[in-house]
């Protein structure tokens, strides 16, 4: 079947307005994940999806809804042992093995087929049911227009939480959404690409957005449109192959967004920085050459060097 | 005639973390346009003062005011400058954004709406600080004294009648620290703005500083800075004797041991009115 027959056929227009909807909240949350240094959280709600999927299995014959209630579970327990950044990442490595260990006891126990399961380390969007894609649809719409409504003063708090407090914005209650928010679409997209691949979506687009652009505005931009172009683009190309997973596609796609980001990077930013700033000890006069202060202070040499 | 309503106002205020108290009993009146240093060891709750203005912290006892009212979270009429941090040099966050979060940082939303009044207003206040020519370089990639200059425009963009200064001349070189706070006392000037400003060096702004206050252990004092930078009153706050001389043009506070002096709970600082000039270096 050619990608026009695919097209015209329901499960697959449903699962390329999942895997939209799902790289949508993943090109939103991205930049903040690589902001508020989250990578392993990442890592960590994923490989976590594995186990609540198989609680599901075995509770209730459902993967899915096992694997939502299991993102609620790990994105409390990881607010509750992880407050404190420098502990987080501990925290989400003990976590991660304990639940880890769990999942696989409980697919011990489970006598269906396991292939449920393995499913979701490895990702198979065309294995869902319509009803759970719409499940899948809302729960990704519902990211999305959470994200919209506290997107700046996320990104006040995250980049900037000293400030951000004397202002008023509730810094700790928009860390404890942004990890809920966070688990759910990481799990989400974890029925697109695989657990094991989820950071193809829910980083890597926003680190080649980084790569590209100063502003903040123009990196959200971009994150999404790479996570849509991989998540789609993945799965259209997979209509072409009948042995080759769809995430095998869309992990192909992102990491070559990429690459191509990160050799361009250096030519955008720069493009970009001269235009804005003199550079070096422009600082607008009275002697201020900023040779003086200690380090930290900035005017990184790292940039000149890329 | 009544007198005019203070800026801020504390009255018997009594902060404590816990067990630790941090004073029993302050007391502090700033009149409007008024510019108020505030000095001490570390440990001795200069920061907590801020946060008490802020609303962030709530006094055991006591009553504060600001502009005749509760403190409250978030208001608007106060602006905060914090103390230059170090920022990824990668991230992708320029001058002109941070500037910005001063405006609708706190409010709910992306980052797109009334974006050509926006542009106006944060293009305006940067320009005020003469910070022009690099606003448009992304924030980790600036020196501190760039940085700092956005600060002032970050918090002028709210439009504040009283700023609250967190040591923002730290690691800063003395020729920054200057045109920071010169840009900070041209504010006041201009605008009839309360500025209250914590630091550990009385030196760079005691040019514009009206009155000092001095915390010590729980202790405080509040005067000019010829009645409380003296010998005698610092003796007697800190309750053992302490010197304030002058070297090379600055004030520099020196105890005999000074490990004892340094506060409560943080023996290692010294009491420094005046460090020794290592920004030099």
């Amino acid at each position: 079947m050619s990608i026009t027959q695919y097209l015209g056929l329901p499960f697959a227009q449903h699962a390329l307005a999942a895997a939209a909807l799902v790289a949508l909240a993943c090109g939103l949350i991205g930049p903040f994940v690589i902001t508020r240094g989250m990578a392993f959280a990442v890592h960590g709600t994923s490989e976590l999806a594995f186990t609540g999927a198989a609680a599901g299995l075995l509770v209730a014959d459902n993967a899915i809804a096992g694997a939502l209630v299991g993102a609620v579970v790990v994105g409390g327990l990881i607010g509750a042992l992880g407050v404190r950044e420098r502990e987080r990442d501990s925290s989400i490595g003990v976590i991660l093995a304990a639940g880890m260990g769990l999942g696989v006891l409980l697919l011990g126990f489970y006598h269906g087929f396991a292939t449920e399961a393995t499913n979701i380390l490895f990702g198979d969007i065309f294995g869902v049911s319509s009803g759970q894609l719409l499940l899948l649809g809302v729960i990704a719409l519902a990211v999305t227009v959470t994200m919209a409504v506290i997107y700046r003063p996320l990104l006040f708090a995250s980049v900037d939480p000293e400030v951000a407090v004397a202002r008023g914005v509730p810094v700790r209650l928009l860390g404890i959404v942004f990890l809920f928010i966070l688990a759910f679409t990481v799990t989400e997209a974890a029925q697109v690409v695989g657990t094991l691949l989820v950071l193809s979506l829910a980083i890597t687009p926003a680190a080649a957005a980084h790569r590209l652009a100063n502003s903040p505005l123009v990196v959200a931009i971009l994150s999404v449109v790479f996570a849509l172009v991989a998540a789609d683009g993945g799965l259209l190309a997979s209509f072409e192959s009948t042995s080759v997973k769809p995430s095998v596609f869309v992990v192909a796609i992102s990491f070559g967004i990429y690459v191509v980001a990160r050799l361009a990077g250096p030519w955008c930013k720069n493009a970009r920085r001269g235009a804005g700033a003199p550079g070096g000890g422009a600082a607008g006069g009275v002697g201020a050459t900023g040779g003086g202060e200690p380090p930290g202070g900035g005017s990184a040499p790292t940039g000149a060097a890329a | 005639m009544a007198e005019p309503r203070p800026a801020i106002r504390l009255d018997h205020v009594a902060v404590a973390y816990g067990e630790r108290r941090i004073w029993e009993s302050l007391d502090l009146s700033v009149a409007a346009g008024e510019f108020v240093a505030v000095l001490g060891p570390n440990g001795a709750g200069k920061t907590t003062l801020l946060k008490v203005v802020l609303g962030l912290e709530r006094p055991a006892s006591g009553t504060v005011e600001v502009e005749g009212r509760a403190p409250r979270r978030g208001s608007k009429r106060i602006g905060y400058i914090p103390q230059q941090r170090a920022f990824d040099p990668d991230l992708p966050m320029r001058g002109r954004d941070l500037v910005r979060f001063g405006l609708d940082g706190h409010r709910p939303g992306m980052l797109l709406t009334g974006r050509r009044e926006v542009r106006r207003r944060v293009d305006g206040v940067i320009a005020a600080v003469g910070a022009s020519a690099f606003a448009g370089a992304p924030v980790g990639r600036l020196s501190g004294g760039e940085q700092q200059r956005l600060r002032i425009a970050q918090a002028l963009l709210g439009d504040p009648s009283i700023l609250l200064c967190d040591e923002p001349l730290l690691s800063l070189d003395v020729a920054h620290q200057r045109i920071i706070t010169a840009l900070i006392d041209q504010r006041r000037r201009q605008a009839g703005t309360t500025v209250v400003f914590v630091t550990h060096d009385i030196n760079p702004v005691l040019p514009y500083v009206d009155r000092v206050l001095y915390l010590v252990g729980g202790r405080f004092a509040v005067g000019t800075p010829a009645e409380i930078l003296t010998g005698e009153r610092l003796s007697a706050l800190y309750g053992t004797e302490v010197d304030v001389v002058r070297a090379g043009g600055r004030l520099v506070v020196v105890s005999p041991d000074e490990h004892e002096l340094g506060g409560a709970d943080d023996g290692h600082h010294p009491p420094a009115c005046g460090s020794p000039d290592w920004e030099g270096g």
